[in-house]
């Protein structure tokens, strides 16, 4: 039953499926196991950036592609759910409505960018993406008449998703409203999705993907047409980080540049595909854990460090917990060198020595 | 034995439709300028904008050309170059900052004095740092696109921050030179003296660089290396020192136009080179990866596109380039001037 | 033969996962035009590129006039004197004749005495001095490769099927040139499938199978011997 439901595709390393079953309770259970609105927020942004690494390693570590269009793709999707409950007003048909169309959208902006890019060279794809993904999110805050422009959208997701809803007294002490349904809408979202992606990877259309990976000269000799498959690939991906978005829009209530479609973020969801693992999917789940927890916490600690020597030049500068960043910068050049394949490879690795 | 066939000359042989073909991308400059004559109603705005459209161009084409040669030689992709755009223009415009003075002295000689010592500052600085940017960062990647883009992707965050490190967050403001500002008269248009200045520089540089392309031993070895990088070794070249030498002058170029760029908008942050970087982007790939002539084509094409769209309707400016870029990749996919590899 | 121009050793080479050359031992000798022969795909063109370093030997030596250059990097092997005619011509085809030529002339300016004679060798090359080397014919291309590795005196010349594809009367004034090349006293080593031109120009000769050399010998041995033609290459030579 579990492996049909991972496709076949198991952790194959005990410590992995260790951490990863933890990882699935704790987020399944989060809102009891760690009553409090931020860890809350923190479970639910893990999930939601889970879907979303995992949508980005379908394209990158199973492609091969590397994109920088993959916040807008998600932003696309939160746009259309917050653009939907404002003008259809709240509701679940806004939410799906919404949803819907962003998907739509960022899969018919995908086919586009790959068709034009990708038939050329896969470099080209890296390059434009960069370029259109900025175009796109300076629209988004000029048109502000539409967006919200810098300041965004605050929405309202339908009543059964609020906090004055409520459904019962308490379980375990944790109320039963509307925030605690709106927390298993993101987390159950994410799931199906998740597995959906592992189901995608684990497919023949995912074995194809990796054989032109490998070698795409020899994969399109043996008569797949390479292009195809990437430009499904990289709609696919799009499609996926959009319905992302959309959960996340369900879950913040409010969109806006920032948020969704900055270069920041799309440099997070680098960071948490490499640290994780390229090509395993299972890295998504490992690596935005990792990442969402260590920016929520790790960043009072630098603050802290940065504390204890401000009688030295420079270094109380370069602990700042402003300059998270560039030690995120420093971590992913460094594993991209001598950690390619990511915790999940080195685990993998560890049971096969 | 009688002379075989193939030896009679057959040049004559080419239709009149190839021989234009190569020139096809350098008709397009001119243009697109009388279309943005047509499209805006007043001569003198128009001249204006064209000024500033070949300004702006200009140093995107020095922002741009050393990616684009790397590329070419070593089939190297460096998502870092914005980094040595960010680079330049701060080392440079503290630079000007230190001499006060001199930069508002009203006194053309002191002024160019003063400009001159920031540029070779600036460009000796991300020369340096090209140098070890390609050592630490690009090096061990060699061969490798995938890791590549990652890996300098990183390195630009990195050079990013430790900007904001050194020079703090803030966006920095300063006035250009006292004879820098200000405008001339001509033909009715106001013609900012700075953009004229940037025209003559970018023209320089462009001219420069063809000559040493064309003319020069090591240019000859560029040029070769970008088709042949194999065969250019085994005639007994160290392509690998001419690698490095070429990643170092396209980063002293990125630095020398980011000064430019910096004493053109007249303030500097630490993510102009991340905005540079996406239109050096689009400059590269319709000019055809490789080639210094399709990037300054692609570069005046960007430049004259952006200050006519914005003039006509500014919220489609950056829009309008992705709109350049999509045509150009649909009349030819490689981009206006395709480098031939020999594999 | 006792004292080669250059001198394999043993030598492996892998490309990738393949092992392509499994032991090669072969001797060019000093002077003398030296043959190397074999079926497509056991490893002559690798052999070569071996020599120039751009495959690396994993295993064995690789001595020119004694001095191992095994571990070189491919520009000084060149620059130790070895001219290298690629199979693909390797000829850079944005860059003039011209510039082909001058690049190819590593110590510096052409000698005008030498140029004249490789002119006289191919003339198209003079006709179409200032062309780009991209619009030359398939022949005039491979004229222009061995005019690269001519244009100075080398050590030691390697080129790699000098008359693959081209026209008969093409074929005749290459080997008119890589004749005059070889009356000079060139020491070279050539790959060629042509029979004719291998027994015009060839002193000795070794056959390939399968990354080895199977067959060492004076050249007009094996051209006057059809049953070792066929037992080494499977073929015989005469049927071409």
């Amino acid at each position: 039953m579990i492996k049909l439901l991972l496709s076949g595709d198991t952790p194959r390393s005990t410590v992995l499926a260790v951490i990863l079953g933890v990882i699935l309770v704790c987020l399944a259970l989060a809102p009891f196991l760690f009553p409090g609105v931020r860890t809350v927020d923190t479970a639910a942004r893990i999930c939601v950036f889970i879907v979303l690494v995992a949508s980005y390693d379908l394209l990158l570590g199973y492609g091969g592609i590397v994109s920088f269009a993959h916040t807008m793709f998600f932003g696309i999707g939160a746009y259309g759910v917050a653009l939907a409950s404002t003008h259809m007003g709240r509701g679940f048909d806004a939410v799906f409505v919404g949803a819907l169309a962003g998907t739509g959208v960022a899969a018919a902006l995908a086919l586009l960018i790959g068709l034009f890019s990708l038939r050329v060279r896969a470099i080209f794809f890296a390059m434009i993406t960069l370029a259109v993904a900025s175009a796109v999110a300076v629209l988004v805050s000029q048109l502000s008449g539409l967006t919200g422009g810098e300041d965004g959208l605050t929405f309202q997701t339908p009543r059964a998703l609020g906090p004055a809803f409520k459904f019962g007294d308490e379980l375990f002490g944790v109320k039963l409203n509307g925030k605690l349904l709106a927390y298993y809408f993101v987390f159950f979202g994410a799931l199906i999705l998740f597995l959906l992606l592992l189901r995608i990877v684990n497919s023949p259309f995912g074995r194809v993907l990796q054989a032109i990976r490998e070698n795409d000269f020899r994969a399109e000799a043996i008569g797949y047409r390479v292009v195809y498959y990437r430009v499904a690939a990289t709609c696919l991906s799009a499609g996926a980080a959009a319905l992302a978005g959309a959960l996340y829009a369900v879950w913040l209530r409010y969109v806006g540049p920032d948020t969704t479609l900055s270069m920041e973020l799309m440099i997070d969801i680098l960071l948490m595909v490499v640290i994780g693992g390229m090509g395993t999917m299972y890295g998504a789940v490992i690596g935005a854990t990792l990442f969402v927890v260590a920016q929520n916490y790790l960043q009072n600690l630098m603050g802290a460090a940065s504390g204890l020597v401000t009688d030295v030049p420079i270094l109380p500068e370069l602990l700042s917990a402003d300059r998270w960043l560039l030690w995120l910068g420093v971590l992913f050049i460094l594993s991209v060198y001598f950690f390619p394949t990511g915790v999940v490879g080195r685990l993998r690795q560890g049971r096969q020595a | 034995m009688s002379a075989a066939p193939e030896h009679a000359p057959r040049m004559a042989q080419l239709s009149l439709g190839d021989r234009l073909g190569p020139w096809m991308p350098l008709l397009l400059v001119p243009a697109l300028v009388v279309l943005g004559f047509l499209a805006i109603p007043s001569t003198s705005s128009w001249l204006t904008l064209t000024v500033s459209g070949l300004a702006m161009g200009m140093m995107i084409f020095i922002m741009a050309s050393g990616l684009t040669l790397v590329f070419g030689l070593m089939d190297v992709i460096n998502f870092g170059h914005g980094a040595f755009v960010s680079v330049g223009a701060f080392v440079g415009i503290s630079i000007l900052l230190m001499m006060g003075h001199m930069v508002e002295a009203p006194s053309l000689v002191l002024n160019l004095t003063a400009v001159l010592v920031a540029v070779i500052g600036a460009m000796a600085a991300t020369g340096l740092m090209g140098w070890a940017f390609e050592k630490v960062i690009v090096k061990p990647v060699y061969g490798h696109h995938l890791k590549q883009i990652l890996v300098t992707m990183g390195g630009l965050i990195v050079v990013e921050q430790l900007i904001i490190v050194l020079w703090g967050p803030e966006e920095i403001y300063f006035t250009r030179p006292e004879t820098l500002q200000g405008a001339i008269t001509f033909a009715g248009a106001a013609l900012e003296k700075y953009r004229l200045v940037a025209v003559v520089v970018g023209l320089a540089v462009f001219a420069a660089m063809r000559f040493v392309l064309r003319r020069t031993k090591i240019g000859l070895i560029v040029r070769a290396g970008v088709q042949n990088g194999e065969m250019v070794q085994a005639l007994g070249y160290r392509l690998r020192l001419v690698f490095i030498g070429v990643f170092i002058a396209g980063s002293a170029l990125a630095g020398l136009g980011g000064v430019m760029w910096g004493l053109y908008q007249e303030v500097v942050s630490a993510h102009m080179g991340n905005q540079a970087m996406i239109l050096i982007f689009i400059v590269v790939i319709i000019g055809g990866l490789g080639s210094v002539e399709g990037c300054f084509i692609g570069a005046l094409l960007v430049g004259l596109m952006q200050n006519y769209v914005a003039f006509l309707e500014p919220k489609v400016a950056l829009i309008s380039n992705i709109g350049l870029m999509v045509a150009i990749l649909m009349w030819r996919p490689m981009g206006m001037i395709p480098v031939v590899k020999a594999k | 033969m006792s004292d080669p121009i250059l001198r394999l050793e043993d030598v492996y080479t892998n490309i990738a996962q393949y092992h392509i050359l499994q032991g090669v031992n072969l001797e060019v000798p000093r002077g003398a035009v030296t043959m190397l022969l074999g079926r497509n795909g056991v490893g002559k063109t690798t052999t070569l590129r071996t020599i120039i370093g751009h495959w690396r030997a994993r295993q064995g030596r690789i001595l020119l006039d004694g001095e191992d250059i095994t571990k070189l990097p491919t520009p000084a092997i060149a620059r130790m004197g070895v001219g290298f005619v690629p199979e693909d011509m390797g000829i850079f085809a944005d860059l003039t004749v011209e510039e082909n030529m001058v690049l190819a002339a590593v110590s510096g300016p052409i000698d005008s005495a030498r140029l004249d004679w490789v002119f006289s060798a191919f003339p198209p090359l003079k006709t179409f001095w200032k062309s780009e080397a991209g619009n030359l014919s398939g022949g005039q291309k491979q004229m222009l490769s061995i005019a690269r590795a001519m244009v100075e005196e080398r050590r030691l010349y390697l080129i790699d099927e000098p008359t693959k594809g081209l026209a008969p009367a093409i074929i005749s004034t290459m080997a008119r040139a890589l004749k005059d090349l070889k009356d000079q006293g060139a020491s070279v080593l050539l790959v060629e499938q042509n029979f004719a031109v291998a027994r015009a120009l060839g002193d000795s000769a070794n056959v390939m199978d399968d990354g080895r050399v199977t067959w060492s010998g004076r050249m007009a041995e094996l051209a006057g011997d059809a049953g070792l033609q066929e037992r080494l290459m499977g073929l015989s030579l005469e049927a071409h």
